[in-house]
């Protein structure tokens, strides 16, 4: 293999696995060591620049770092990322102070449809360099989906009013109860871009027999939980069906619990395993008594003078063809009736765009859905620009966000003359560690503990109010302890083949035997020849250029722990533990396109 | 010296041996030694064989002297049995903890100022007995934890790191082990684990005195230019007579493409050594024929390693002895104090 440039900032961004994983890049063991320091406002503000929302994500985000979290390699568990970002909220200081001030205003004006996470992360972005944002929402308060669709007893208003709060105090036009009904006629108004953040908000519907007869007790998901979120639907039956196993009928089935719903179940067509809900929320549904029911069909709504009696399944099985892929056949068994006052239907989100009229220089696909770039997020409309689950359908917060970040960057680079489609390498700060023979200024004894669990409120208190928050949170020593399992993998392990003697002491001390030196091969022959076998293929091998012997050192990045032993154990200071700072550009950074890393 | 545990974690695919350990289990603590110094490739050396050869830590007793080398066993078998001894007395122990108890596996751990030196007798002597025991010399020709002073093993004419030469004469252990009869005679090298792991496994299946001695820089004092220890010096002159596979049970005998012949030895315990033969010349049991080739190559400046000499029929100071097979922390009372009438009949005997 070619020896490995390290100077490319996706080599080591990628061995951050959490970060490489967030869609927004979060520089995530930065802000946990920031935490374990107890600079909860210095964590927070990290997140803060990246992520717009740490206190809503800390709560509700998917956690796409969390899977990807080495210490999932080495352990049971990964470390609980998204909880400790809520710590670092949850402990800050007053942090106003170090948020962007507002400034003179450049002139330029940016029309965002839609106050929810995409819009307002394109208005953060945008509004402290002098553009004038205006955002229009339908709703009295910003926050959009976070607001009307997650339970209060997951997020607290609270926490979405301070954080929508910080964007919005930077100077961003909030057009409460203004919802666009026109494209064309906002166009007309001569912004000099449009950003379109409006989500997905319309709830698929479930077309079978009995439907229309019994609607006056078949609910669709999205539109319920906004209703209960603005307080419009304060009860339901006692016995409730909610079908789809997503996210959304998660928070229905807990959200029916807390407002009189006493037999609650979630009734999936596919397997429980394959369900969409992630697994953290399927547990806290069964915890609160809700059963999960699978491989379940519905096929028609039985009703009886025009109310609603109950739900018809069929049965299923899951059946696997050559190449994997899954199919749902009828098992042949009975059909299954369960009887029930009320059934929350919450079997997916669909974009609707009824309001951007075909002459508004806007290409949809044969899916109705806006032709987007997926790099610069602008639309078949040079000015038009979209993001979040209205540019690509229903994803997570965290995905909005990454969106809205890119999309405010094109933005930015459009109304400055420059060519939008150069994206800016993203900056890299690299600092090595050693502080002595053996000290570095970062904690590198690696834990041993397991995950710690997020205390939760008593279950027969919190089912009786909606609006009594679940999770507590981390108190500040589990957070420490939350925050040691770290293993610190921006801090890098940067090899220098010329000061290499080859005596093997860092092979030699390696916890995890991730270091060989061996002769040059092709990467399959090289990762066959490993100290430890490659369990991980997609996982780097860091080769050096030859050494003195014609060897080469190659590392296994897959498990490494990087508790820096073998920079300890080297005579030569051939191996350095380095701390890589990696920060996407964002539109706020001047000058993008003269930026180039110095990594 | 590194003030941190090494971490408890292990590689999800780590090998496992027959026992269901993996190599880590095999470790001790962390070694306090200069950083990249040679000993602590010794010790994973021996790390790996114990483990290869999937033995049990608690059948291991190992045994050292004084100096950086006799520090080592602290960090390797952190199971097994283990006893520091005074400067230069680890061949007397060993030997009498052998006699004492033949079922373990003993592993003497020595340095060039413990054997060569202040227990230089010693050595002699529980060579010349053929007591059972893997005998290593972590060499690195200088008193390392007196900041550098040649020691007994320097080569004459090499330089200490303050550039004064050495006018002594060298002991060549490799050379006084056969002579005076060891049984099994190697020489490695710190840095070459490939040719050092097998030479270890085989060393601990010989029945008889085994001796190693492996070359080992000292990083801190003995790396340098001028030195005929370091790193560079023994990887410029290594003569490696022959690569060593250690095999057990009934492995098939892969050959691969090495120019050499390959030679099955076969020793008391039924292991196979596999020899691949890199010197034409070389014959790995003839006491004599080595000692003059290694002199020859010595004289030459070439260092020779490889396994140097085997004996597969050796045997050791019990069968000399014909002490009895059972240890003796298992002999009851009855069998040590046998009564009256077994007294007379050795009197009688004796009349």
């Amino acid at each position: 293999m070619r020896a490995t440039d390290i100077s490319a900032p996706d080599y080591f961004h990628k061995v951050v696995d959490c970060q490489w994983a967030c869609p927004a890049h979060t520089p995530v063991p930065e802000y946990i060591r920031l935490i374990a320091e107890g600079r909860y406002s210095d964590a927070y503000m990290i997140n803060w620049k990246s992520n717009v929302f740490p206190g809503i994500l800390g709560r509700t985000c998917d956690r796409p770092c969390e899977p990807a979290c080495r210490r999932g390699r080495v352990e049971e568990s990964p470390v609980a990322i998204c909880r400790l970002k809520r710590v670092a909220a949850d402990f800050k200081d007053d942090v106003q102070q170090r948020m962007p001030r507002p400034v003179p205003k450049n002139g330029r004006r940016i029309a965002l449809v839609g106050g929810g996470p995409a819009s307002l992360t394109v208005a953060r972005d945008l509004a402290p360099l002098g553009y004038h944002c205006t955002v229009f929402d339908a709703d009295p308060k910003p926050g959009g989906m976070m607001r009307s669709q997650i339970p209060k007893f997951r997020l607290p208003d609270s926490v979405i009013d301070e954080e929508t709060g910080y964007v919005l105090s930077l100077g961003v036009d909030y057009k409460a109860g203004h919802r666009v009904n026109s494209l064309k006629a906002l166009l007309a108004d001569n912004y000099d871009a449009v950003f379109i953040g409006s989500g997905a908000p319309r709830g698929r519907e479930l077309n079978i027999p009995g439907r229309k007869e019994a609607a006056a007790n078949i609910h669709l998901g999205i539109d319920w939980l906004s209703s209960v979120s603005f307080g419009h639907t304060d009860k339901i039956g006692k016995r409730v069906i909610v079908l789809g196993g997503g996210n959304t009928a998660m928070d229905c089935c807990r959200t029916a619990r807390r407002l009189g719903g006493e037999d609650v179940k979630v009734i999936v067509r596919s397997g429980f395993e394959e369900m969409k809900a992630s697994p953290w929320e399927k547990e806290d549904a069964l915890h609160e008594d809700i059963p999960i029911l699978n491989y379940l069909v519905p096929v028609a709504f039985t009703h009886d003078n025009g109310k609603l009696t109950g739900v018809t399944f069929q049965k299923v099985k899951a059946e696997y063809d050559d190449k994997g892929r899954r199919s749902l056949v009828p098992s042949g068994e009975p059909d299954q009736t369960f009887e029930c006052d009320d059934v929350l239907v919450a079997v997916g989100q669909e974009n609707a765009f009824p309001w951007i009229e075909a002459d508004c220089g806007i290409a949809f696909d044969k899916w109705h859905m806006p032709v987007v770039d997926a790099k610069t997020f602008v639309s078949t409309n040079p000015k038009v620009f979209f993001g979040g689950d209205a540019a690509f359908g229903p994803k997570n917060i965290i995905w909005a966000v990454a969106q809205g970040h890119e999309a405010a960057l094109s933005i930015h680079r459009l109304l400055s003359g420059e060519d939008i489609t150069e994206r800016p390498l993203p900056e890299v700060h690299v600092s090595s560690q050693k502080m002595g023979i053996h000290e570095w200024s970062y904690d590198n004894d690696i834990s041993a503990d397991k995950r710690f669990k997020v205390p939760h409120r008593d279950k027969v208190v919190a089912l009786k109010d909606i609006r009594a928050e679940v999770e507590l949170g981390y108190d500040v020593k589990l957070a420490l302890g939350e925050a040691h399992r770290c293993l610190n993998c921006d801090v890098q392990t940067v090899f220098s083949n010329t000061l290499c003697i080859e005596c093997d002491a860092c092979a030699d001390i390696c916890p995890m035997d991730c270091i060989t030196f061996t002769e040059n091969g092709e990467e399959a022959d090289l990762r066959s020849r490993l100290r430890a076998p490659s369990v991980h293929p997609d996982q780097d091998l860091y080769v050096s250029s030859d050494l003195k012997t014609g060897r080469v050192m190659v590392k296994d990045e897959d498990v490494c722990l990087h508790c820096g032993l073998c920079a300890e154990r080297c005579p030569t200071g051939a191996w350095d533990m380095q701390k890589y700072f990696i920060e996407t550009t964002h539109a706020g950074n001047a000058c993008p396109s003269k930026r180039r890393s110095a990594a | 010296m590194t003030y941190i545990a090494k971490p408890k974690f292990q590689h999800p695919g780590i090998k496992k041996n027959a026992l269901g350990y993996s190599h880590r289990d095999y470790e001790g603590k962390i070694s306090t030694l200069c950083a990249g110094c040679g000993h602590d490739s010794i010790t994973a050396s021996i790390i790996e064989a114990c483990f290869e050869l999937s033995i049990e830590p608690h059948r291991v007793a190992k045994i050292s002297g004084i100096g950086c080398s006799s520090k080592t066993p602290d960090y390797f078998l952190g199971n097994s049995h283990g006893f520091n001894t005074v400067h230069g007395r680890m061949p007397s122990v060993l030997t009498g903890a052998n006699l004492a108890n033949r079922e373990l596996i003993y592993l003497g751990v020595s340095g060039d100022g413990d054997s060569a030196s202040i227990g230089f007798g010693q050595f002699a002597h529980a060579i010349r007995r053929g007591v059972n025991m893997t005998y290593i010399v972590e060499n690195n020709g200088v008193y390392g934890l007196t900041k550098g002073q040649f020691s007994a093993t320097a080569d004459r004419g090499s330089k200490s790191k303050k550039g004064v030469t050495n006018t002594d004469n060298p002991i060549d252990l490799v050379g006084i082990a056969l002579q005076l009869g060891a049984t099994y005679v190697a020489r490695s090298f710190s840095g070459d684990k490939k040719q050092l792991v097998p030479i270890i496994e085989g060393a601990i299946r010989h029945k008889g005195a085994a001796f190693i001695d492996v070359i080992s820089p000292c990083i801190a004092f003995n790396n340098h230019a001028g030195s005929t220890k370091s790193f560079d010096y023994v990887r410029e002159h290594n003569d490696a007579v022959n690569r060593l596979d250690v095999l057990t049970g009934r492995d098939p005998i892969e050959i691969d493409q090495d120019p050499g012949t390959v030679q099955i030895v076969e020793q008391h315990d039924g292991s196979r050594l596999a020899l691949r033969k890199l010197d034409a010349d070389y014959d790995p049991h003839d006491r004599l024929g080595a000692m003059t080739f290694l002199q020859r190559h010595a004289a030459q400046g070439q260092i020779v390693t490889g396994l140097l000499y085997v004996d597969p029929e050796a045997d050791d100071l019990h069968s000399h002895l014909n002490t009895v097979e059972r240890p003796l922390n298992r002999m009851e009372a009855a069998d040590l104090c046998p009564g009256q009438s077994v007294l007379d009949k050795i009197n009688a005997s004796l009349r």
